[in-house]
């Protein structure tokens, strides 16, 4: 394997320093003179009209500089395509929704101008259950969407986004299958993402068609694209800020920034409108709510004959961006499964609670966990081992499937058996596997138990990335890129991608500050694409600067562009090292090389995951331990190595392997109300209930890129929670999929309660 | 009724990394409000913005300040409360004067101890007040201590490792 001098090698994050000395400015750390707060007054009645709204009180509060009702604001419209979403509108649909805004002097006053808001409200009955909510005679959220189902498609994944897995012929599958399973199962918790810094952002107008944004998106450039659909032609001007996490969640950021967008206009000044926590957990991104009523279809040699089901989506109050989700749901679910036989219809549903948006693993975890357990179903009739099964099913080379835009795409990276086997080695699978229902170990009331996940992503390919690469005369490297750091350590590596082409000392790269006059186009790094797609277009970028550097210095060496090479801005010809110059001697000092690097999607390059556990349930109190993790993967060349690590780290946390065993937002569907929105009640991993966690990272190259990498992060989520719970029904001889398995629950199903959980 | 001047003009002073700060208690722009959290006066008085509020309610330890060499969360105190006392936040670590950093700090750097890097402010000064109290803690102690402090990212595994490669060099 080629040893780098950056690539793969561990160097510190080149933000480091801001981060461990307090530094680093988030967006809540920002001051902009003669800044406004913004506030929202929210709901607190499921759904209903709003008959009055009385705003008088709180104008005439000291220091409140606008108060905003349905009736004043512009008309923007949000949420995905068609939008629907108004910033106010004369209807609430869940609680917490938005009844009016308020900008004052300080955050307290405008917290006080809230309460002197009054409102008359007329409700309307509300409906909370995805198949309910369907119902003929159920309450309908939007007039434009009867029976609360969402039309399909995404507009931006092309003409035919893919919207439903229609393949072969399921009545054949039927017949050759030796086992059928059928059942429904949901992954409908709900758990919140959670980033430790709430969503927040500060808008400002200059003159009536251009607005300033500054935000805590993961993808700014996205939102100055979205942000233009939305808001007609404006000219937008996107600054991004160091990301205090997102996992997903801050990415589509117009729920926040339309409001403060219309303070703004209102006030003529602009107007920082960052959430607090409690509105964070109870009116922001939680995940989609996910059923599956399906059929499986399987040979007793683990072989997939046909997957027949219908796929309930709750969305909550809109959509946020969940016909994006499902498209890239039906997508993964195909890597995981080499069926020939497919009949998997979506059906996307609104209902009167918090909205659903994008979190790491878009789609697809939420898809997966609640499929799983129908999967294995078969694989425990068939008495397949699970490892063995999605060995022989995870997508192999040469193996098609249709990804989101709707066109087959055929694998063309390496195979992924190795690292499951070499996973399966590490963890010690064989021998802690007991076959279907059989625990790993008893001692006592305490039962061991293992199971096994997996997941896999084309997005890795997404979208198009663009990136200038500048040197200058001096010795240094500037990146022009719009990916903000949200804490992948993307930044640092694509200063490593730079600095190893350049071969520059990584203190001499730079990259921009995110601002959109600044930066070429940028999806932003979600969907693990950092590695792959922005990571192509940087390294495009400085090749191409540096073969103009190299011709440029060309004459003074009187040899041809070609002949030369550049190490530590010096540079030399390439068969006679001693013939040097530094760059400023070889192009003088004025002027500068920009290189330009263009990356457009390929879906044929599949990342992959699988997650292997171990857990301990109690059975006397019904607790289940994580006891251990390893996570196996294939990807190609690592770029940072702390980087990868703390990457799949991140399973358990940011609604990964947690949401099956305590993370939940408890929703009372008597009064429409989230009753855990704080980090109390909200239960989330600590220090001291850490798991043992152990990675299988190999290092294949793929035909990516010039590194020869492709990015996995996102992934780290999705493939635990179904592994728990095959590890807790094992654990304790009986099957159990109700995420997550909180004690009640397993005491449950041990029959030792007698109150059923309600 | 009579108006207690005394309460009116009362006045708070804080040590905040070794300098003396005196404020006047009261809602007017300059003065710090007896509303006021420890956390607020240090970011919006002081622009102390290492110190990050997050749940706002004791629950993440993002907010966590050194108080007479305990750490404490800053949201969970009032400004008016911690009068005469001494604090230290994360820019106050490392020295002043040669701008070096705290070991500890560079632990963190050295084992990439964070991801997106917000609530690092609040495990280092966790950690720190340990480090003050125990020179040489086990793994388990640092994990009690930081048991209070979330971190959704999982940076947990490079946090112990930095803590504890502090712990194996004595604090140096």
């Amino acid at each position: 394997m080629k040893k780098y001098r950056f690539i793969g090698q561990s160097t510190p994050r080149k933000d480091a320093l801001d981060i461990v000395t307090g530094r680093t400015k988030f967006i809540n750390d920002l001051y902009i003179p003669n800044m406004l707060y913004g506030k929202i007054l929210r709901s607190l009645l499921p759904h209903a009209l709003i008959k009055s709204i009385d705003t008088s009180e709180a104008m005439r509060l000291p220091g409140v500089k606008a108060v905003l009702t349905y009736k004043d604001v512009p008309d923007w419209k949000g949420g995905a395509i068609p939008f629907h979403v108004r910033v106010l509108d004369s209807k609430v649909r869940y609680v917490g929704d938005a009844v009016a805004l308020v900008a004052a002097e300080t955050e307290d006053i405008g917290e006080e101008a809230l309460r002197l808001i009054k409102v008359e409200y007329e409700p309307l009955p509300a409906v909370y259950d995805v198949e309910e909510a369907m119902k003929p005679d159920a309450p309908q959220l939007y007039e434009q969407f009867p029976g609360n189902v969402l039309p399909q498609g995404v507009p931006a994944f092309g003409s035919h986004a893919l919207q439903e897995v229609i393949i072969g012929d399921v009545e054949k599958g039927r017949k050759e299958a030796d086992i059928i399973v059928e059942g429904t199962f949901a992954y409908e918790n709900i758990p919140n993402p959670l980033p430790p810094e709430p969503p927040g952002v500060i808008a400002s107008w200059e003159g009536p068609d251009t607005l300033t944004v500054w935000s805590a998106s993961q993808g700014p450039h996205m939102i100055k694209v979205a942000l233009q659909r939305r808001l007609g032609s404006i000219n937008l001007h996107s600054l991004g800020s160091p990301v205090g996490a997102s996992y997903g969640s801050k990415y589509m950021s117009w729920q926040y920034v339309l409001p403060a967008a219309a303070l703004a206009k209102a006030t003529g000044r602009p107007v920082k409108l960052c959430y607090g926590k409690p509105e964070h957990q109870a009116a922001f991104t939680l995940r989609l709510g996910s059923r599956i009523h399906g059929q499986v279809g399987m040979k007793k040699n683990g072989e997939v004959t046909f997957l027949s089901g219908e796929w309930l989506v709750n969305t909550g109050a809109f959509s946020e961006t969940s016909q994006a989700m499902v498209a890239v749901g039906c997508g993964e679910v195909q890597l995981m499964l080499r069926c020939p036989n497919w009949r998997l219809k979506p059906k996307i549903v609104c209902t009167n609670r918090t909205a659903s948006g994008q979190v790491r693993g878009f789609g697809g975890q939420e898809l997966k966990c609640a499929f799983l357990p129908l999967l294995t179903m078969a694989m425990e009739k068939a008495g397949i081992d699970p490892v063995d099964f999605f060995k022989k099913n995870y997508v192999k080379p040469g193996d098609g499937y249709y990804w989101r835009d709707g066109n087959w795409w055929v694998y063309r990276g390496v195979d992924y058996s190795k690292a499951i086997e070499r996973g399966a080695e590490v963890f010690g699978w064989k021998d802690k596997w007991k076959g279907w229902l059989k625990p790993t170990s008893i001692n006592g009331a305490r039962r061991r138990g293992v199971g096994v996940g997996v997941h896999g992503n084309a997005d890795v390919g997404e979208d198009i990335s663009e990136a200038y690469v500048r040197l200058d005369p001096n010795g240094t490297a500037i990146i022009h890129s719009g990916l903000a750091e949200h804490g992948t350590g993307q930044v640092s590596n694509i200063c490593k991608m730079v600095a190893e082409i350049l071969q520059l000392p990584l203190e001499r790269v730079f990259v921009t500050p995110n601002d959109s006059r600044v930066n070429p186009f940028e999806m932003g790094p979600v969907g693990s694409r950092g590695t792959y797609a922005i990571g192509s277009a940087v390294i495009a970028a400085a090749e191409d600067a540096k073969k103009q550097l190299l011709e440029m210095a060309a004459p003074k060496f009187k040899v041809k562009g070609e002949d030369l090479e550049t190490e530590n801005a010096m540079i030399f010809v390439k068969d006679k090292p001693e013939v040097k110059l530094p760059w400023i001697k070889a192009i003088g000092n004025d002027q500068t090389v920009t290189g330009r690097g263009r990356f457009v999607p390929d879906f044929s390059l599949p990342n992959f995951m699988m997650i292997f556990t171990e857990v301990e349930v109690d059975t006397e109190t019904g607790k289940v331990e994580l006891i251990r993790v390893v996570a196996a993967t294939d990807v190609g060349q690592i770029i940072d190595p702390p980087g990868i690590t703390n990457q799949l780290n991140g399973c358990l946390g940011s609604a990964g392997i947690d949401s099956a065993i305590y993370e939940e937002t408890i929703f009372d569907s008597r009064l429409g109300l989230i009753l855990n929105p704080n980090m109390i009640d909200y239960k989330w991993r600590t220090f001291s209930e850490l798991p043992e966690m152990e990675h299988v990272i190999l290092e294949t190259p793929f035909p990516s890129h010039s590194f020869h990498a492709v990015g996995v992060g996102e992934i780290a989520t999705a493939p635990g929670p179904s592994a728990v719970l095959m590890a807790v029904s094992n654990a304790l001889g009986v099957r159990i999929h109700d995420y997550p398995l909180t004690p009640d629950k397993i005491l449950s199903v041990l029959g030792k309660t007698a109150n059923k959980r309600g | 009724m009579p108006v207690d001047k005394k309460a009116t003009q009362a006045t708070i002073t804080l040590t905040v990394n070794g300098k003396l700060h005196t404020f006047s208690v009261g809602e007017s722009p300059h003065e710090v409000p007896p509303s006021h959290t420890l956390a607020q006066t240090l970011r919006e008085k002081l622009g102390l913005t290492g110190t990050k509020i997050s749940c706002d309610h004791g629950a993440c330890g993002c907010c966590t300040v050194i108080m007479d060499g305990k750490a404490v969360l800053s949201c969970m105190l009032l400004t008016v409360e911690c009068n005469g006392k001494e604090i230290t936040t994360i820019e106050g670590l490392g020295d002043p004067v040669t701008g070096q950093l705290d070991p500890l700090q560079q632990s963190f750097i050295d084992h990439t101890a964070f991801q997106c890097g917000f609530c690092t402010p609040g495990i280092i000064m966790s950690a720190k007040a340990l480090l003050n109290e125990n020179p040489s803690p086990t793994e388990n102690d640092v994990k009690e201590a930081l048991a209070g402090n979330f971190c959704r990212c999982i940076s947990h595994y490079h946090v112990l490792e930095a803590v504890m490669a502090t712990v194996k060099k004595g604090g140096k």
